[in-house]
């Protein structure tokens, strides 16, 4: 029971957490609530699907385009869509919703209605506290926390870094400083929906895909990241595990009402923001961020 | 009485082209029964009417008082729900219900606001966008008998029986509910400071709160009118289906209007017209055409190319275009005019 609850926190933690961060960077950093951010994680698992199944491509080679090819795609949607935009904020999320609607026909037309499933990249599996994990499940973890190391390093030790958190606090001092705000904010772009690839290339074999794989997790990582404190990395890291235990306590606690782990993620968040408005590590006024 | 209102028309609208189009339109609407009789088209109406009201309501509340409500469905399934349940349970005719309906909408506006006071835009929008979902997946997992679970409620009676009727109806309440709603938030009012007060609230709610305006007590006129409206809108929808479903508090129903609402133009009330009386026109256009598998997709597109020319919304980029204020007395003007019309002093 309490075995159980241990593993599924830590194999759904690590996946929200990586969502989690993408999207916390970016709306830290540039204030846009990218509500497109889940439909580029699933257009990252279906170009997985894509590249391995329809062109039979090697595994790790289909990994890094789609890792790639998101990322390079945030970048192309920051730089001709949102940049331009950016100060009126209803228009950044209705096009980031259209955005996504988008995405989502375009999935259906070029994928049909039906869910489609990717090999495994490691087969094989273990029992880990009494629980029977897949390798893949594993591997998930290993990725994901080495992934958010690297994203930790390099937001606190190198050049760019500095110039995403300077950023973050003021845009206007920061351009005085001679940092490009705009760029500054298509690389933070650009590494958020790379972080959305990195989640759906390690989930994509375990759920499979389909076309609406974009809406579920949209409503689990907005909950996680108004928890954590809009913005705040820390805080949509530690969401990210505090959402995921909700879930699987919905998931253990009651098997047959399982779909209603949105609605109990939901009540979370909304006590929370009862209890204390900005969320954990949030902040009500503009402070340091981090 | 009736001098009076030519007078207005000829002084106060026949010079003003965006207020002559507004004029038009509505005649329009109200002979449209006369061109054609045919259910489909008036049925087509009488929705967009409808959501009309409904766009409107957010613009009210998240345009004009910036409280950014992601979740105004919720008062639209009250609406329909409550008049529903009235009349599954006590059996009332529509008259009753809807405004009774309607009135619940705004009482559940009231609540819902409680909790969302003290947040700022972005966690208030997320905050109120969890509600509606809340409730739906609430809704489907109680047993039948209560609210219908799944299915849903339905065999509540229609408004009216004629189908130029029902379109009258619709049309009359929308134009008042937009009528009311524009005074209540037109700013230079000389009767209602509601206007005024929500202009300042979004504006800065400190300062607001500092000239000794009660910004909590209009935080929550303001969830109480827009959801008052949407409840109304919500309880007709319900009676021209004569069906209800959990399905009206989904995000799809939330976020459309939405889109609506920015695509026409935010914090205008004619843009919220314009934009829903534009796109959903069209999709419905496309379904009877070939490409009609592809009409969301067109949809998205056009709203994505509109907003990157004319962020501030399509109305208002051809209101600019067409219109030109006076620098010294702010009077309205066509822009083909040198000179104001009031004042005569030179436009640039």
């Amino acid at each position: 029971m309490i075995e159980q609850l241990i593993v599924l926190t830590v194999l759904r933690g690590c996946l929200y957490s990586l969502l989690a961060l993408g999207m916390s960077l970016i709306y830290g950093v540039g204030r846009i609530i990218n509500l497109a951010h889940t439909a580029f994680f699933m257009l990252a698992a279906f170009g997985l699907y894509y590249l391995t199944s329809s062109l039979g491509w090697p595994m790790f080679a289909s990994i890094a385009v789609a890792i790639v090819g998101i990322a390079a795609l945030g970048l192309l949607v920051y730089r001709y869509l949102l940049d331009r935009i950016r100060q009126h904020g209803a228009a950044v999320l209705i096009v980031t919703v259209a955005l996504a609607m988008a995405i989502q026909e375009l999935m259906l037309k070029g994928f049909g209605s039906l869910p489609s499933s990717i090999e495994y990249v490691l087969e094989g599996r273990r029992e880990i506290l009494g629980i029977i994990v897949y390798d893949q499940q594993l591997l998930t973890v290993g990725v994901a926390a080495v992934v958010i190391v690297i994203v930790w390093l390099v937001l606190s030790k190198t050049k760019l870094g500095i110039s995403i958190r300077a950023t973050a606090d003021d845009p206007e001092v920061a351009s005085l400083m001679g940092i490009s705000v705009s760029r500054t904010l298509m690389v933070t772009m650009a590494i958020g929906t790379g972080l959305a690839g990195v989640a759906a290339v390690l989930v994509a074999p375990l759920q499979g895909v389909i076309y609406y794989m974009w809406l579920a997790p949209l409503m689990m990582v907005l909950v996680i990241v108004v928890l954590g404190g809009l913005g705040s990395i820390k805080g949509s890291i530690i969401g990210a595990f505090i959402i995921a235990l909700v879930e699987a306590l919905v998931f253990t606690l009651m098997p047959t009402q399982a779909y209603l782990y949105t609605v109990a993620a939901l009540t979370v968040m909304v006590v929370m923001l009862v209890v204390r408005p900005a969320g954990l590590f949030g902040t009500l006024f503009e402070e340091e961020r981090l | 009485m009736l001098r009076r209102l030519l007078k207005d028309f000829r002084f106060g609208v026949l010079p003003v082209p965006g207020r002559l189009l507004a004029v038009v339109f509505f005649v329009f609407l109200f002979i449209f029964p006369v061109i054609t009789s045919a259910r489909y088209p008036l049925h087509v109406f009488n929705l967009i009417a409808i959501f009309a009201m409904f766009a409107v309501s957010w613009d009210l509340l998240s345009g004009y008082t910036g409280q950014v409500n992601f979740g105004h469905a919720i008062f639209f399934g009250a609406g329909g729900y409550a008049s529903a349940l009235l009349w599954q349970h006590l059996g009332w005719q529509p008259w009753a219900t809807v405004p009774l309906g309607a009135l619940i909408a705004a009482c559940v506006g009231i609540v819902t606001c409680l909790p969302a006071l003290r947040l700022r835009p972005p966690y208030l929008s997320l905050l109120t966008m969890a509600f509606p979902l809340i409730l739906e997946e609430v809704l489907k997992s109680l047993p039948r008998e209560i609210a219908g679970g799944h299915y849903g409620l339905r065999g509540f009676p229609l408004l009216t029986t004629s189908p130029a009727g029902e379109y009258y109806l619709i049309l009359i309440v929308m134009t008042l509910s937009v009528l009311m709603m524009w005074k209540l938030t037109d700013a230079g009012s000389k009767y209602v400071r509601t206007g005024l007060i929500f202009h300042a609230i979004r504006e800065d709610e400190i300062a607001a709160r500092a000239t000794g305006i009660n910004t909590i007590r209009y935080k929550i006129l303001a969830f109480a009118i827009g959801g008052f409206f949407a409840g109304l809108a919500g309880a007709l929808y319900a009676h021209i289906f004569s069906a209800v479903g959990p399905a009206v508090f989904s995000m799809v129903n939330s976020f459309t209007i939405i889109i609506y609402v920015v695509f026409g133009g935010i914090v205008s009330i004619y843009g919220a017209v314009v934009g829903v009386y534009t796109l959903y026109p069209l999709v419905e256009l496309l379904r009877a055409t070939a490409i009609s598998g592809y009409r969301f997709l067109i949809m998205t597109g056009l709203v994505i190319l509109v907003l990157l020319f004319m962020p501030e919304g399509v109305a208002v980029w051809i209101r600019d275009k067409i219109e030109r204020e006076c620098p010294r007395c702010k009077l309205a003007n066509g822009a083909w005019r040198k000179q104001c019309r009031a004042c005569s002093a030179p436009l640039h």
